[in-house]
């Protein structure tokens, strides 16, 4: 074996188990990298209240109330469980019923929450208006693509 | 037949007959982007803002692509001791930057609007922040060093040890829970975006590349002169 390729084999092998190392590190301290849980993850994990914590999942069809000018409240929720919110503040333009949201606050006691900001999470599908209405007209529209 | 890719001369020969019908086609093209993207139509739920894709989406995949080239040709040199490799690095470094850079400004514009917020420390964003930040210790180490040949492979290993980010960028919406989506495109199966969007994007992405190159094309011819000089 040639001098060139015995290095690019060392080059390689070195990039592998360094890629590995950095991996490993990462994925055993998912608890710190992962940007937010779910409501079912905060049930499981026990996730200590002092802390604060951010909540990713869907706003609850027909649970957003507005309380008063700037007060609201609502569930987000994973299909699973549910997470009653309070936020005082001024929500993102994109933030409706059945819009996927991120939530940043306290756990007030079980199941309710007190957010302190609130982040509109939209998913990867993009279409023009005009087919979405069409798609309607013809009740083809998916409930999942929000 | 390929060369040009490790040959200066073999280069600056082949770059001397492309670089003008190149630019041509690229002002063309580019053109034909920016039409495509003001016709191109408004997102059911993020109206007008949709069109920041258009700027966002093809930065930061050429911000990736001048890394694994870089990747590539680090090897190259390293391995196989192929000079033209750490002339490569030096001169596409700041291009990858600056495409670094625009991803992230008109993320950040996209963000405030949509999400609520300018910056959010998720997987995704923080990795390509560090991939900026690894950016920005390249060209810095190319200031570095009186020895040539130190510099050069320092930079070199530097940059494949960075390499390693390249798949967490990837994956990172898909490992972890993000406030960015995830990828529209890259799935196997029939991409997440409709026609009348996907076609500009890509009109604009291959603009976006023929821009890159021609700068490349212009900063490697002048680093073969600076190194024949010195």
């Amino acid at each position: 074996m040639s001098l060139r390729f015995q290095r690019l084999i060392l080059i390689l092998v070195t990039l592998i188990i360094l890629g590995a190392a950095v991996l490993l590190i990462l994925f055993n301290t998912k608890q710190n990298i992962v940007f937010f849980y779910t409501p079912t993850e905060l049930i499981e994990k026990k996730i200590s209240s002092e802390k604060k914590i951010r909540i990713g999942g869907y706003v609850k069809e027909s649970s957003l109330k507005k309380l008063s000018l700037n007060q609201y409240e609502f569930k987000v929720t994973d299909n699973s469980n549910d997470l009653l919110v309070f936020y005082e503040g001024i929500l993102p333009d994109l933030f409706r019923e059945g819009q996927g949201t991120v939530i940043e606050g306290f756990i007030e006691n079980y199941n309710s929450f007190t957010a302190l900001k609130v982040y509109a999470k939209h998913d990867e599908n993009y279409m023009p208006a005009s087919i979405k209405k069409e798609l309607e007209k013809s009740n083809q529209w998916k409930k999942n693509y929000k | 037949m390929f060369g040009f890719l490790i040959n200066p001369s073999k280069f600056n020969k082949l770059a001397d007959i492309i670089l003008r019908p190149l630019v041509f086609i690229t002002s063309i093209i580019l053109i034909m982007g920016l039409f495509l993207v003001y016709v191109s139509p408004l997102d059911y739920q993020q109206g007008l803002t949709v069109k920041i894709m258009y700027i966002h989406v093809p930065s930061a995949w050429l911000a990736l692509l001048t890394y694994s080239i870089m990747t590539f040709y680090s090897i190259l040199c390293l391995a196989f001791k192929i000079p033209f490799g750490f002339i490569i690095n030096k001169a596409v470094a700041p291009i990858g930057a600056t495409f670094t850079l625009l991803c992230l400004v008109s993320g950040s514009l996209w963000g405030k609007p949509m999400w609520g917020t300018w910056w959010v420390w998720d997987a995704r964003l923080t990795s390509v922040a560090i991939m900026f930040l690894i950016y920005v210790i390249i060209i810095f180490l190319s200031q570095t060093f009186e020895n040539r040949e130190v510099r050069e492979k320092t930079i070199a290993i530097f940059i494949l040890i960075g390499s390693i980010n390249l798949p967490i960028i990837k994956f990172s919406v898909d490992w972890w829970n993000t406030l960015h989506q995830p990828a529209s495109i890259s799935k196997l199966s029939s991409p997440s975006i409709d026609v009348s969007m996907l076609q500009p994007l890509i009109v604009m992405t291959i603009a976006f590349s023929l821009v890159g190159l021609i700068i490349a094309i212009l900063r490697i011819k002048a680093e073969i002169i600076i190194r024949k000089n010195h």
